[in-house]
């Protein structure tokens, strides 16, 4: 699990060439609270994407996903650490940073002491919890680390909550205007726009399998994916009768 | 154990009959009791030390007793059984399935030579209730799953259920055929016409015995009412209304009305875009036909009254635990997410399963439930893994025995989950094919949470989170139960005396 998270990051750090490596390094895979809530943003985004694929969406699922994200969203909003995803980015992130967030299931209690303070300040002790043995070094990495991984995405605002919003949900309207809440209007004649359907593939064949996951079975994650292949193929397939003509 | 306290104590006799009359004696004495063997040995000696300690501890003891459904693990979806119900008597037994399919399974009489073996449930009848349908306004599939069946009290001889998918409730009449006429005039035997020349004398057709035919017809459609996807129906106490809920509304439908259903319910924002709760699941009361309780993803539970109102959209009672803050995580909205709803028998309280517990609520008691019951809170650690591959979005039922002193649910690995609510025991059970042989006890089973594992345990790490038991069901008096796994339906009994 953390050779995984070790891994994805030097990919990115090659990729902007940033290097992070060093600091990394010293965290014994233990990722940080903030990363891993911005993994668990970026696994809700394309579950809702996903949403798009199915027959019809699971209402009640959706809604859950979506409160999931608010959530998130206004947390980072009050931390100070809200950022605008790239659009091109939207689809490649969650590959490269889909860790497991387990820490994110442990109560506020056991997280408290992880958490960034609204103030980035790095005063106050964290609980110890048992089994947590590197949380001094992830608490020393906490500030240098987000910091960085700020500056590794490249992003340019952090403020600006409401806009930031609507650009990550444009990537799943895909140009439509307006928020996720689309989602659930009774008819949504985005389902088929085939830009959609390539970028949520793109998301959806590959995540949602990471190392977090090895120990559990698969289970029904099949489905929806074979679904949107058979989509894929059919619309493959219209295209291909349309480019012809 | 006290005398008499026990069923199938006779404390005058000087002794009591155990589980199996020929071998248990269990001895009251004025130094206390004891349990004892007599007579033949029993088919393990397992079985007999469970039994043992079954009779001390009065703890039930289940017994497989059959399983339906294919063996072969490459069995099609469409076989996955959606739904488990028995009717008021205990009499049938029925399942819908993915593929649109009702199976009635019936009791054979009990045979007095066969005292030991209570009726099996066979094959009564099979049908498709549902096809798959497409939307074409939106262009998407309506499957033909079966959300859920409920029967109908039986009122003359045909027995009537609805069954629901996404879209659509059908009330079917099962009905039996078992004698037809014969003789017509006009028609001979094939059914052919006679030449009306050769007719020379009138006769009254007679009705013969025939071989048993059992016959499902739809009786009534119910559609175009829902625009969401239908979660739940429920019969009323008049029987002559039932309530069906979707995500967003509750429509109330008159039985012999098909073209009219009244809204009752209606959660549905005026901005879709202010959605955060949807109706996850809907009941009458059992006995006042005025009064019925839906559910939410929020874990709220609302009771209504139809008197107060022609929309129910302001509650008489409002059903919400508060949040426990030092528990409080991204997923805490997700499993406080209600998948089931059931009155008790008596109707004095609702029983809700949430993702890792199944609650009791009085009704007379809004601010928390009156007990709480953890059905594997060793899952709690792995939430973002279950959020990630979904797993934290199965709707688990649960149900009530005939006596609302049990409660039941299922869980992952083929297990399910019992808990008494007088002794606040509980056991962990598993359907499976190795646990098949008839009459053999079930075993405990445990699932280790951390440090050493025990021989029988199981660790979390090993279950199978696409073994999910959804859907059981509890026979209304007797303590015969029907668990779902997948494509199977497996039937336990109570051990018989």
């Amino acid at each position: 699990m953390g050779t995984m998270f070790a891994r994805g990051l030097k990919r990115k750090s090659a990729e902007d060439g940033e290097d992070v490596e060093g600091g990394l390094a010293g965290a014994q895979a233990m990722p940080s609270y903030s990363l891993q809530r911005q993994s668990l943003l970026d696994m809700s985004l394309v579950k809702l994407q996903l949403c798009h694929m199915l027959v019809e969406p699971n209402l009640c699922r959706s809604v859950l996903i979506a409160n999931t994200v608010r959530q998130i969203q206004e947390e980072m909003a009050q931390d100070g650490t809200w950022r605008v995803v790239a659009p091109q980015a939207a689809g490649r992130a969650p590959l490269d940073r889909l860790v497991s967030t387990d820490i994110l299931c442990r109560s506020v209690r056991e997280q408290e002491g992880e958490r960034p303070a609204p103030d980035a300040g790095d005063g106050h002790t964290p609980d110890l919890v048992p089994g947590l043995a590197t949380v001094p070094s992830a608490q020393a990495l906490r500030n240098p680390q987000s910091s960085l991984w700020e500056v590794d995405s490249s992003r340019e605002n952090r403020g600006g909550f409401q806009k930031s919003l609507d650009q990550i949900f444009e990537t799943l309207e895909n140009k439509t205007s307006g928020s996720v809440e689309e989602l659930f209007a009774d008819v949504d004649s985005s389902y088929y726009d085939l830009d959609a359907v390539l970028t949520g593939m793109v998301g959806s064949t590959q995540s949602g399998h990471g190392s977090g996951l090895q120990a559990f079975s698969p289970a029904t994650a099949a489905p929806p994916s074979s679904s949107c292949r058979s989509d894929l193929g059919e619309l493959d397939h219209a295209v291909e009768i349309l480019v012809e003509t | 154990m006290k005398r008499g306290s026990h069923p199938g104590c006779r404390p005058a006799l000087g002794c009591c009959q155990g589980p199996r009359r020929d071998q248990l004696q269990l001895l009251h004495s004025p130094r206390g009791s004891v349990v004892r063997w007599r007579g033949q040995s029993c088919d393990s000696q397992q079985d007999a030390l469970l039994a043992g300690i079954g009779v001390l501890t009065q703890d039930t003891l289940w017994c497989f007793s059959q399983v339906k459904g294919t063996i072969e693990i490459g069995a099609t979806e469409a076989d996955i059984i959606s739904t488990v119900e028995f009717n008021h008597t205990g009499e049938l037994l029925a399942t819908g399935d993915k593929g649109g399919r009702v199976v009635i399974f019936q009791r054979e009489q009990e045979s007095k030579n066969q005292v030991h073996r209570r009726g099996e449930y066979n094959v009564y009848s099979t049908f498709q209730s549902h096809e798959p349908e497409f939307d074409y306004l939106k262009s998407l599939e309506i499957e033909e799953k079966i959300n859920k069946i409920r029967w109908l009290p039986q009122q003359n001889a045909a027995y009537f259920l609805l069954s629901t998918n996404d879209k659509t409730v059908k009330l079917w009449k099962v009905s039996e055929r078992d004698k037809r006429p014969e003789g017509y005039n006009l028609k001979d035997e094939e059914g052919r016409l006679r030449d009306p020349a050769t007719i020379t004398t009138l006769r009254v057709p007679v009705l013969r015995p025939m071989d048993l035919m059992v016959e499902a017809t739809p009786r009534r459609v119910f559609a175009n009412a829902h625009t969401y996807h239908i979660n739940s129906i429920s019969v009323n106490s008049d029987y002559e209304t039932y309530m069906s809920a979707d995500d967003l509304r509750i429509n109330l439908w008159n039985f012999e009305i098909t073209n009219q259903s009244f809204n009752i319910v209606d959660i549905k924002p005026a901005n879709m875009e202010e959605l955060t709760e949807v109706i996850t699941a809907a009941e009458f009361h059992p006995h006042h036909c005025n009064s019925f309780v839906y559910s939410s993803s929020k874990g709220t539970i609302r009771l209504c009254d139809m008197r107060a109102s022609a929309l129910c959209d302001r509650h008489s009672k409002f059903f919400e635990e508060p949040e426990d803050p030092s528990n409080r995580s991204f997923f805490s909205e997700i499993i406080s997410s209600i998948s089931d709803v059931k009155f008790s028998h008596s109707g004095r309280y609702i029983m809700t399963r949430d993702y890792l517990t199944v609650k009791v609520w009085d009704l007379n008691m809004e601010n928390r439930p009156i007990e709480t019951y953890q059905v594997h809170d060793y899952l709690r650690s792995k939430l973002c893994s279950l959020y990630e591959n979904d797993c934290i979005f199965d709707k688990f039922e649960c149900v009530w025995n005939g006596s609302d002193s049990v409660i039941m649910t299922g869980s992952y690995n083929n297990f399910f989950r019992m808990f008494d609510r007088n002794t606040k025991r509980d056991v962990t059970l598993e359907a499976s094919r190795e646990n098949s042989k008839p009459r053999a006890i079930l075993k405990p089973r445990k699932v280790c949470v951390g440090g050493k594992r025990r021989k029988d345990e199981i660790s979390v790490d090993s279950l199978d989170f696409s073994k999910k038991i959804l859907h059981t069901a509890w026979h209304p008096s007797e303590n015969i139960i029907a668990v779902a796994a997948t494509n199977n339906l497996y039937i336990f009994q109570d051990k018989v005396n």
